[in-house]
């Protein structure tokens, strides 16, 4: 591994001046499940390694307060599939944390590396798109607030700043009852990347939400407001119509080794049928409690 | 700026023993393991986390040495497979792994053992499925894997008795 400036700020005022000064020759530092591979190969040469964990603004912290639960950046994949916040109001998203990689990975990957890595196949994102999360950014100018639909740009790019970074990520606790779930299809069970990811949510107002990655540049979000994915009674080629105006966003690429697009388009079309019947059955489990 | 290895001081506790450190921020806390402390039980394998052959225990949870700078360990408790053994007496899951064959080459096993013990200390009576989702960052090429999820089910029977 090359050697660089390590930095390792206590206040966000620190950092934010670290990167403003600094800008395009740093890279921030979180968990490292992915940037210490790269600076290991190489394929990431930064001349100063900014780590994050220090600053008491990005701790890893889940909160909830007037319908917004508030997840610090440095919070660890383990410790989102355990809180009973995220279980009870965003199960897919704990579902999807539950996925990441092994128990060791778990313990150390970030939510906010891994949105910020923007990786297609990122497992968290289709749930973060589904339940309409944004991302808190700090920068120069101070903070502002992104819409986690317009973060993503394509693989390896968010519409962060070179000298912003990100502090949170807030979930509006659903207005109405929701069931939702995150699907995934790797190569192999255990800890492999996924070759698709889909999480799907409906809601009492019969909203479906669909959000799938890892099949282009970028996870993708769609809704259903015809609200015929979430009535029972529609016949199913009705539904197959709306799914599949749903997907006209998948380009899985040719080149990739982990799956071909033809697998990945079939594979996101079962998942796509098998959620959306997962989400409308916990919505009814839901709906059953209440009662 | 490239050229000069930068260093830093740091604090940390190995095994219950108190180590005070210049390490270079370009280590990972698995070259400080084995390089400056000698502590070679940690294997060096795959060092892309796939593998879990370099898995200790940091401030309680097991993670892949060779994913995390040895700075970003500063201040933290560590436990190396060197720390299962008390005086002399290896822990039940050592002792189980030599009773149930898990060992054959036996590069893997120090991280199996630490995976297996963190899994053991949050759930202390897994069945198969969670001992198999517990160990799946720890690869075994010599193909034991029934071996040791055998061992680590003796170990959580042999508590609940």
């Amino acid at each position: 591994m090359r050697t660089f400036a390590y930095e390792r700020p206590v206040s966000l005022a620190d950092a934010v001046a670290l990167l403003d000064s600094h800008g395009p020759s740093t890279r921030l530092l979180a968990g490292g499940t992915d940037l210490i591979i790269r600076l290991r190969d190489g394929s990431a040469r930064p001349g100063m390694v900014i780590d994050v964990k220090r600053i008491p603004e990005l701790c890893p912290e889940i909160r909830e307060r007037d319908g917004v639960l508030t997840i610090g950046a440095t919070t660890v994949m383990a410790d989102l599939a355990a809180n009973g916040l995220v279980r009870r109001h965003f199960e897919a998203l704990a579902e999807a944390a539950s996925v990441v990689g092994s128990v060791q990975i778990r313990n150390r990957a970030t939510i906010a590396g891994n949105i910020c890595n923007a990786s297609p196949a990122a497992d968290t994102a289709p749930p973060l798109l589904v339940y309409g999360a944004v991302v808190v950014a700090a920068g120069p100018h101070g903070s502002r607030r992104i819409p986690i639909s317009e973060f993503f740009v394509r693989s390896g790019l968010t519409s962060l700043e070179p000298n912003e970074l990100v502090v949170a990520i807030e979930l509006p606790v659903p207005a109405s009852l929701t069931g939702a779930v995150h699907l995934r299809r790797t190569r192999r069970r255990g800890h492999d990347l996924a070759s698709v990811t889909l999480c799907c949510s409906v809601n009492e107002a019969g909203v479906t939400r669909l959000a799938y990655g890892s099949v282009g540049p970028k996870p993708v979000l769609e809704q259903d407001e015809t609200h015929v994915l979430a009535n029972p009674s529609a016949p199913d080629d009705a539904k197959q119509v709306v799914l599949e105006r749903m997907f006209a966003e998948a380009s899985p690429s040719k080149r990739s080794m982990r799956a071909s697009p033809e697998y990945r388009m079939a594979m996101l079309r079962l998942l796509g049928s098998r959620a959306m019947r997962t989400a409308i059955e916990r919505l009814a489990e839901k709906r059953g409690a209440q009662a | 700026m490239s050229g000069v290895i930068k260093t830093l001081p740091i604090e940390i506790t190995v095994n219950g023993r108190r180590r005070t450190l210049e390490v270079a921020v370009h280590h990972t806390l698995l070259d400080v393991l084995r390089e400056d402390l000698e502590l070679t039980g940690t294997k060096e394998c795959c060092l892309v986390g796939e593998c879990g052959a370099c898995t200790v225990m940091v401030d309680g949870r097991i993670v892949d040495s060779c994913l995390m700078l040895a700075v970003e360990a500063d201040g933290a408790e560590i436990l190396t497979v060197e720390g299962l053994a008390r005086d002399g007496h290896l822990n039940p899951l050592q002792q189980a792994f030599l009773d149930k064959g898990a060992v054959q080459c036996g590069f893997c096993t120090p991280g199996q053992l630490m995976a297996a013990q963190a899994l053991l200390v949050e759930n202390p009576h897994p069945n198969v499925a969670e001992v198999q989702e517990g160990l799946a960052g720890n690869l075994c090429r010599c193909g034991c894997y029934y071996q040791i999820f055998e061992a680590v089910l003796s170990v959580a029977e042999a508590g609940s008795r």
